[in-house]
């Protein structure tokens, strides 16, 4: 449970940030709260010559709530979203999620940037940055470019930003006035990754499904959107159900998941149709 | 003086004596982070071992280079089992009468198996020098079934080839360890063929770990000036174990000193003695520095004992009126690789043939087979008397299995088969002699403060909304009586490595009336000295506040055999009860000599001796202890010193009634606990606050154990649960909420009655769970599924049960 050593550096600006990653190419990550990446790299599973810290780069942070759009910046801890009052107001299903994950500890350092760049299927705000239809702004040597989270997970810890690529900032439509929610997750004990999970938003803006921890990418699929914001639950359970890919771990096998996941799903659906307005 | 007009009972508050809630005194410097653990030691000079340790479950070792290691910077030296050879320390002996590798000789057994052990500068050079030993493998087949074991042509034991006969006798297959016998096979096999109604069940105790949140370690000092060698560890036995290093190692035992410091929980982990151990000592010997080892989680999970592994198939007879006729029961022990269990070297089973419970079985059989297989070594007692825990859960569920055949209410099915008060002392049908008891009363009174009659009504309606489609949860209603069997134990049938298991005390009064007492056992954080105080303070009439008690140093506490079986209480509680009245009868001379009267004209009250009669004429115990150090008493030597090293007569038997009501979600496989009632009978009660916790505590482990915790190995022999992101260990969040409630039945043999209750939870509580969701399916069908009872195990039952459409 000891990494192999490492250089640490904390830059303070993006540019050196970027000259670092650039200068030690795969030796080098950035880290942000640790929470994910340090447990990896003392189970020796990820070994790096360079730790390049985010902390010390205050354009990182930040939550900006704009009348359509929000930003949060990637340094955002959980717990700065769970307890930004504005924030609960206008995406309350962000600190529903976000409560979910892990414990207090955890949320105080693990981020929301290193939440989604992680690209583990575990992780629980890719598939609601899915659902919510939100962007990723990431900058690297060749400048700023903005991919959309529904584009960003390739596989298991493979995702559409380069190496050299810094995520800086996430993006998120506001949903409209009086759309139900719900994320519902599915775990064994607290502080851990989900057995299922799912979000859910039903409004007068249309409907958007996303799954967790069920294949190796967060799974939004657009058919359960559409069969939802049309009225058809159980068709929008079904199409959420044909995307997913589980695999057996310690939380049990295939079936048992696949099945837990049609029952989340359905209570996330039910929990958001009661929510939304009229 | 304040002591003139303070009455007896004012005065016997403030000894602060058994039966007071007293605050723990250990808690001062836990709550403030002033523990001294193992990894709180820093010896000058000291460097760190770490081990390479087998990817493999089942391999030969075809080489072993170090080369590279020794290069990295910071690594002192790379020990093999070619080093330890010389010094015949490449295996050691184990508590069951095995031997062990210490490192891989040749081969490995299970994954994780210690292959190098790696000394340096820091953790991080030593964690280093790990990664860089090269070592190659060539992989062997893998038994994970202790079954297929028995059956299969792979042999696992190379080195034990040809022999036939084992510790515990013959042995069948080359996989196989011992076969243990108790009760009467031919009259159980008759009872079962005449019975009205068998039961017949496979009832299984899957592996788990005791995880103590301090892992194991040790620090070892060997001084080449003078000779001595200290060995700071986390023994549950410090005096065993420097008994067993001398042994091993030909150090004289008097150049052993062996320290035990606080310890974090132990739970039977720490009883063993590892490899970690032998390496740090042959290490600090070579490099004549202080070498520390300290195990990480993942080691801890992976190599250090194991807990339970038992496959118990079972038959119960009986009348059609539900009188039980006949227990039989034959079990298949998974040991792992290496038999390390430890229990009393007569017992490789431990006290499984306590497995006729609370319950007036007339006949009764048990046999035990202990097999090798590609798993860690182990089996310890987690939080239990020797494999009480295993016994406890098999007659708990074959009780409810029986309950169905006879379509009966499984409270009245027990309480219809209870030992009666009036038959104690009683002979079970499998060898043991039960002190004390009264389950009727304890029986009557949970069922009654849980409301068990309307709890059934409750369930009968859920059952009928679950049918109806109006909920997706059933309800169930755990119920379990359980017998322990605790404080081993007497000598004449009790040893380990033949070490009897008495244990001590020795007290030692100062001058201005406060006294020093040490022990042989050593507290894992049960409270040892806050609750030895007060036994004390109550035989001796000092206030605890003036006690000392200390533990765990071999050079100054007398031998004892340690803590683990709930043994503390039993064993070194007596002997410090007896120790006491040995200061208390020479404090009584002297009082008499001091107040001029015949020895027998002064009698003790609470803290003071009064001649007869007389009650202003006293002296307390302070100016006793004061006068032993004062007066040249005729007759009488000075000072006010006492040991006793007490072997008891007779195991004790606490018991208790635990009721467990849970809801069960059929399409998750998720639970909710809505009550868990715990009544203990523990005999007399030291102190009811640390009873509580104990209860707490020791359930929360069974909830863990029932509902999610578990050791578990996939084909290859892999360890898929070697991190506490697998290994369930419950948060405050997940853990039920206890209501606790007691009966008093006081032990008849030991000097206060008491009976040790540190364990009852464990044993008592994993069948509550567990009996509470299969009770929960009963209605459908259900008789038997293992836990632990996780998601989506109980997902599974459902599906299987046809529940989910
Ligand atoms: C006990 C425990 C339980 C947990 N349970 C959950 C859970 O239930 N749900 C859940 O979602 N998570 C869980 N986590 C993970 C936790 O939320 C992590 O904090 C989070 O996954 C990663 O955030 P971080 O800031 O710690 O990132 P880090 O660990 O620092 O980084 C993670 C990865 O993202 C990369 N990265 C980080 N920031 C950036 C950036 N700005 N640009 C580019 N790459 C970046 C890093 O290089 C690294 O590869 C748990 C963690 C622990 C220890």
């Amino acid at each position: 449970m000891i990494p192999a050593g490492f250089e640490y550096h904390r830059p303070t600006d993006m540019a050196s940030a970027i000259g670092l990653l650039q200068a030690h190419g795969d030796e080098a990550r950035v880290v942000a709260g640790g929470h994910s990446l340090i447990p990896m790299m003392k189970l020796r599973m990820a070994s790096l010559s360079h730790l390049v810290d985010l902390q010390g780069i205050a354009e990182l942070r930040g939550i900006e709530l704009g009348a359509d759009v929000i930003r949060i910046g990637a340094m955002t801890t959980q717990n700065e979203l769970i307890t930004h009052e504005g924030l609960a107001q206008a995406v309350p299903i962000l600190r529903e999620a976000a409560l979910q994950i892990a414990d207090p500890q955890v949320r105080y350092v693990g981020t929301i940037g290193g939440n989604v760049a992680n690209g583990d299927p575990g992780n629980d705000m890719p598939g609601l940055m899915q659902c919510l239809d939100a962007s990723y702004e990431v900058v690297g040597p060749d400048g700023t470019r903005t991919i959309a989270a529904r584009e960003f997970y390739d596989s298991a810890y493979f995702t559409a930003r380069s190496d050299e690529e810094i995520l800086t900032r996430i993006t998120l439509p506001c949903p409209a006035a009086g759309t139900g929610y719900a994320y519902e997750k599915q775990k064994r004990k607290i502080g851990d990754y989900a057995t299922a999970a799912a979000a859910v938003l039903f409004g007068p803006g249309g409907a958007s499904i996303a799954m967790t921890n069920l294949a190796d990418t967060p799974v939004w699929s657009a058919e359960a959107g559409a069969a939802l914001a049309a009225g058809d639950t159980e068709g929008a359970v079904s199409a959420a159900l044909a995307a997913i890919d589980p695999q057996e771990d310690m939380r049990g096998p295939i079936e048992f998941k696949k099945h837990v996941a049609g029952v989340v799903l359905r209570r996330a659906i039910d929990r958001a149709l009661s929510r939304a307005a009229g | 003086m304040k002591d003139d007009v303070a009455t007896p009972e004012e005065r016997s508050a403030s000894l602060k004596g058994m039966g007071c809630s007293r605050k723990r005194v250990e808690d001062v410097r836990f709550t403030q982070g002033r523990g001294n653990y193992v990894d709180d030691i820093k010896l000058d000079g000291m460097l760190f071992g770490d081990f390479v340790r087998s990817p493999y479950a089942h391999a030969r070792v075809v080489s072993i280079d170090t080369e590279a290691a020794m290069k990295v910077p910071g690594v002192v030296a790379v020990l093999t089992a070619k080093d330890l050879e010389p010094l015949g320390l490449h295996w050691m002996p184990t508590l069951a009468g095995d031997k062990q590798m210490v490192l891989a000789d040749g081969k490995v057994l299970f994954q994780g198996q210690e292959v190098a052990y790696v000394i340096a500068k820091d953790r991080y050079a030593a964690a280093d020098g790990v990664e860089a030993v090269e070592v190659e493998y060539d992989e062997l087949p893998v038994l994970t079934d202790p079954f297929e074991a028995l059956k299969s042509d792979v042999v696992l034991r190379e080195d034990l080839a040809g022999q036939t006969e084992g510790a515990h006798g013959p042995r069948k297959h080359h996989n196989h360890i011992f076969t243990w016998e108790q009760g009467d096979k031919d009259a159980t096999e008759a009872v079962l063929a005449g019975a009205d109604v068998v039961a017949e069940e496979m009832v299984y105790y899957h592996r788990t770990h005791p995880c103590p949140l301090e892992t194991c370690g040790c620090v070892a000092s060997m001084d080449k000036v003078t000779g001595k060698l200290t060995l700071h560890g986390t023994f549950q036995a410090p005096h065993a174990i420097r008994t067993v290093v001398s042994l091993i190692s030909g150090i004289a035992e008097h150049n052993i000193r062996v320290i035990s410091p606080d310890i974090g929980g132990g739970f039977g982990n720490k009883v063993g003695a590892y490899a970690g151990y032998v390496c740090s000592v042959v290490a600090s010997i070579v490099t004549g520095k202080p070498v520390k080892w300290v195990e990480n989680r993942m080691d801890n999970l992976m190599s250090t004992a194991f807990a339970r592994d038992y496959w118990m198939q079972g038959k119960i007879a009986a009348t059609k009126e539900g009188k039980i006729t006949g227990l039989w029961c034959h079990t298949t022990a998974d040991h792992g690789g290496f038999d390390a269990c430890a229990d009393p070297t007569k017992f490789p089973a431990g006290f499984m043939n306590i497995c006729t419970g609370s319950y007036d079985i007339p006949t009764a059989y048990l046999a035990v087979d202990g097999v090798y297989t590609n798993k860690a070594p182990g089996g310890v007692a987690y939080r239990c008397s020797f494999r009480v825990t295993e016994a406890a859960y098999f007659i708990e569920r074959m009780i409810e299995v029986l309950a169905i055949k006879l379509n009966m209410d499984a409270a009245e099915l027990r309480r219809i088969n209870f030992i009666r008060k009036d038959q104690f002392p009683y002979q079970s049908a499998l060898g043991w002699e039960y002190d004390s008891g009264d389950y009727h009363t304890a029986w009557d009174k949970a069922l009654a403060a849980v409301g068990y009659v309307d709890l059934r009504k409750e369930q009968a309606q859920r059952l009928e909304d679950f049918k109806s489609g109006k909920t997706r949860k059933l309800m169930g209603i755990g119920l379990t009586h359980f017998t322990e069997i605790v404080g081993a134990g007497p000598v004449k049938n009790c040893d380990i490595l033949g070490l009897g298991m008495f244990d001590s005390c020795e007290i030692r009064i100062h001058p201005t009336g406060s006294a020093i007492a040490r022990l042989g056992t050593i507290s894992q954080g049960q409270g040892h000295a806050t609750t030895f105080a007060q036994i004390l303070a109550s035989e001796i009439g000092i206030s605890a506040d003036d006690i000392t008690i200390e533990e765990g140093d071999t050079d100054t506490a007398p031998y004892g055999l340690g803590t683990y079986g709930s043994r503390s209480t039993p064993v070194a509680g007596a002997a410090t009860a007896m120790a006491g009245r040995k200061i208390r009868a020479k404090a009584q001379m002297i009082a008499a000599y001091l107040l001029e009267v015949h020895d027998d004209d002064v009698e003790f009250d609470v803290d003071r001796f009064v001649v007869k009669g007389a009650p202003d004429r006293f002296k307390t115990m302070k100016e006793l202890a004061f006068a032993s150090y004062n007066q040249a008493i005729p007759g009488l030597e000075p000072g006010l010193e006492a040991v006793s090293y007490y072997d008891p007569p007779n195991m004790t038997y606490p018991f208790g009634a635990y009721i467990c009501v849970m809801d069960l979600d059929v399409d998750t496989g998720e639970h909710e606990i809505r009550k868990f009632y715990a009544l203990d009978d523990c005999g007399t009660r030291i102190n009811p606050m640390i009873i509580e916790g104990q209860v707490h505590g020791g359930a929360t482990e069974g909830y863990a154990i029932a509902m999610g915790q578990e050791i578990a190995y996939d084909d290859m022999g892999n360890h898929k649960t070697a991190t506490l992101m697998d290994f369930f260990l419950p948060t405050s969040w997940e853990t039920p909420t206890y209501e606790t409630d007691f009966t008093v039945t006081p032990s008849p043999h030991h000097p206060i009655g008491a009976k040790g209750v540190g364990e009852s939870p464990n044993v008592g509580s994993v069948p509550a769970f567990s009996n509470a969701v299969h009770d929960a399916f009963r209605p459908f069908g259900l008789t038997q599924s293992h836990m632990p009872h996780d998601h989506w195990r109980v997902w599974r039952i459902a599906r299987d049960l046809g529940l989910h459409g």
